[in-house]
């Protein structure tokens, strides 16, 4: 078992302004503060309010299809000669990824506020989704806001949320991606701010998003934590998992963060590589800034604009990341690491074959990174990797890669 | 009358002993070329303009509307830079040694420049205050005894949703003015609701007596001195933006502006 005590109390954090260490805050407009102190205390409120948490209970349980179980990948783990490799199938979950825990946890949010519309931004589509579907579930009215960039490269996703009713409104301004949809539902929220309620994807944005969007997710790190101790009877040696945004990444950790014998990785996109500047890895390779609400590294130049980023899954390229992460980097209890593409691909296609689980490609980050941390263990210990989402919505980026039309 | 150090301090004071309410211009520097934006700014002053408000071209201003953030794109397309907006200033005070000027942007640009050479970097340019869109109060208190220290003026929004107590919180680390936001939205946003802008300064009025300009969805002199009735002046932005992006060089530029400015000028003082 872990050690007794520790620390550093990760459960104080963020303190009341959401802050972690000198990361998060709310960095907006006047014009939204009034909205984001409203949804913070009503979340203060509901959080430790039993209704509402089996309210959040029940839906993960039949509508999400929780728990999502944690699985042994017994040929991935011989392939790569090493630690025994888990995976927390959050691929499993209903839409296909971890993104469905924080999207029914903050439609019931909305719910409780009475709005009657909600909003999203999306870059793989994933967390547009998740949104849509919940959306349909409640008879809410829903906007998706996706770069014009992102609607070329993420069709079939586009195609679902309208299926589920939403509108997906193309972004045309900046660099077309992730960022600048952001931005756009941020612009969408300060003039709607009386009827509309954001739902922001990731651990990411202006306090208490940060916070809210972790708790959603956290069951994901409770759960592998129980089974854990379950099917192999010890906490694991090491966690693995994606960062973009960092909501996988922070739902797994967060439940373990005051086990110190158990280590974990944050595996960036590396594109092209890091050290080629082609990457959207701003904890390997950012700078402290202010971007979105929050406080965290970015990547920017030396004005402080904020830069492209490259990464072959639409889902990790984000300039930025959130701001728990930045802090967990700085007081060196995670270790943030990178996969570049043509590692995620290769990754991605190991595990298809060997297991013939088809992972996202964001998630493909994090098997490269495991495949490459378990060799460097005993075949005693135990790697648990966040499988956050399922690969099907990336088939047709691969066979483009692979010059195939599909 | 005492001596006061600050340029935005000093034009208040004028416009309030005559009686005139102020027409606070805005632009964003290098929009239209950064070898035009001195002109642009000397142009706006000629043609009755009290303050300057400069933009900093930011690659994601997430307070903006879409003509400003398209100022915003053509600047950065010009290679403008906080750094930029400096020397701008400074070119500037070589002619105009009295007309305010403000920097008007996002919170990213300072802080790679870092607070503190920034508050110097204004001070030493001839800068006169600067408003951080993405600074609220309980964020802005290092960059403001920064800014305080220098004489420098710090500019805070105050909106619609704004409490109370907010207000109370806000006007006591303000200075220079209050730049008050009419609605709830982007910059250039159409919907202007008269009766809450004069309910909304009567509140804010309780709590400080720092000159209250208002700002978003102005568009002429109509409605430059419908606002500015229950305040002390208008910020006119994005009719500006729009102007500058739709000339073809800068001497067009020059005279869409003039025609603009003029216009809201005479409507103030009428």
């Amino acid at each position: 078992m872990s050690k007794p005590s520790s620390p550093v109390d990760f459960g104080a954090y963020p303190d009341a302004r959401g802050h972690f260490g000198e990361f998060g805050g709310r960095f907006v407009s006047e014009t939204l503060i009034s909205a984001l102190d409203e949804l913070q205390e009503m979340y203060e409120r509901l959080k430790n309010d039993p209704e509402f948490q089996s309210a959040f209970d029940y839906d993960l349980a039949h509508y999400v299809g929780r728990p999502s179980p944690l699985y042994l990948a017994e040929r991935l783990t011989e392939a790569a000669g090493g630690a025994r490799i888990w995976l927390k199938r959050e691929d499993l979950n209903h839409t296909g990824a971890h993104k469905v825990n924080n999207t029914v946890g903050q439609a019931l949010l909305a719910k409780h506020s009475g709005k009657s519309r909600v909003i999203a931004e999306t870059g793989a589509g994933q967390h547009g989704v998740a949104t849509a579907t919940v959306a349909a579930r409640l008879g809410l009215k829903c906007a998706v806001y996706m770069g014009a960039e992102d609607v070329k490269r993420q069709s079939p996703n586009v195609y679902r949320m309208k299926l589920l009713g939403a509108e997906v409104i193309p972004v045309e301004s900046g660099s077309k991606t992730l960022k600048d949809a952001m931005n756009e539902a941020m612009r969408d929220w300060v003039t709607n701010v009386d009827d509309t309620f954001y739902i922001i994807g990731t651990v990411a944005g202006p306090h208490p998003y940060p916070q809210l969007v972790r708790d959603f997710n956290s069951i994901i790190g409770r759960e592998a934590r129980r089974q854990s101790l379950e099917q192999f009877g010890q906490l694991p040696d090491a966690l693995v998992a994606c960062v973009g945004g960092g909501s996988n990444a922070i739902g797994l950790f967060h439940p373990f963060l005051a086990d110190e014998s158990v280590k974990m990785y944050g595996v960036e996109a590396g594109g092209d590589g890091v050290e080629t500047g082609r990457h959207a890895a701003p904890l390997n390779d950012g700078v402290p800034g202010v971007l979105h609400g929050n406080r965290t590294y970015l990547m920017e130049d030396d004005d402080g604009q904020i830069i492209e980023t490259h990464s072959v899954s639409a889902g990790l390229d984000y300039p930025g990341v959130g701001p728990e992460h930045a802090w967990l980097r700085d007081i060196g209890r995670v270790e943030y690491v990178a996969a570049n593409d043509d590692e995620a691909l290769a990754a991605f296609r190991q595990l298809t074959r060997t297991e013939g689980i088809l992972p996202a490609l964001e998630s493909s980050h994090a098997v490269a990174y495991a495949l490459k941390l378990a060799a460097t263990m005993g075949a005693d210990q135990n790697i648990v990797v966040n499988l956050s989402g399922r690969g099907d919505k990336d088939i047709f980026t691969v066979a483009a890669i692979d010059g195939i039309e599909v | 009358m005492t001596t006061l150090n600050n340029r935005i301090d000093r034009r208040f004071a004028k416009l309030r002993s005559e009686g005139r309410k102020a027409l606070v211009t805005y632009i964003v520097a290098g929009d239209g070329g950064l070898e035009n934006t001195v002109d642009l700014m000397h142009q706006l002053v000629a043609s009755g303009s009290d303050l300057i408000e400069l933009g900093v071209p930011f690659s994601d201003p997430m307070a903006e509307g879409p003509v400003i953030q398209k100022g915003h794109e053509r600047a950065l397309e010009h290679k403008a830079s906080l750094r930029k907006c400096m020397a701008l200033i400074e070119e500037f005070r070589t002619k105009d040694t009295e007309t305010p000027v403000i920097l008007m942007g996002y919170a990213n640009p300072i802080e790679k420049m870092g607070a503190e050479v920034f508050a110097d970097a204004l001070q030493a340019a001839g800068g006169d205050g600067a408003l951080t869109v993405d600074l609220p109060a309980e964020e802005a208190v290092p960059l403001n005894e920064l800014l305080k220290a220098r004489d420098l003026r710090n500019i805070f929004l105050l909106t619609p949703t704004t409490s109370d107590a907010r207000i109370a919180e806000i006007t006591e680390l303000a200075s220079g003015f209050v730049y008050y936001v009419s609605l709830k939205g982007v910059t250039g946003a159409g919907h202007l609701d008269l009766d809450s802008v004069h309910e909304n300064l009567m509140r804010i009025r309780r709590y400080t007596d720092l000159p209250l300009c208002v700002g978003f969805g102005i568009k002429d002199g109509a409605s430059a001195k419908a606002v500015s009735a229950d305040g002390d002046g208008a910020v006119v932005g994005s009719v500006l933006v729009s102007a500058v992006g739709e000339s073809a060089d800068g001497a067009a530029a020059k005279d869409r502006l003039g025609a603009i400015v003029s216009e809201m000028r005479s409507a103030l003082d009428s």
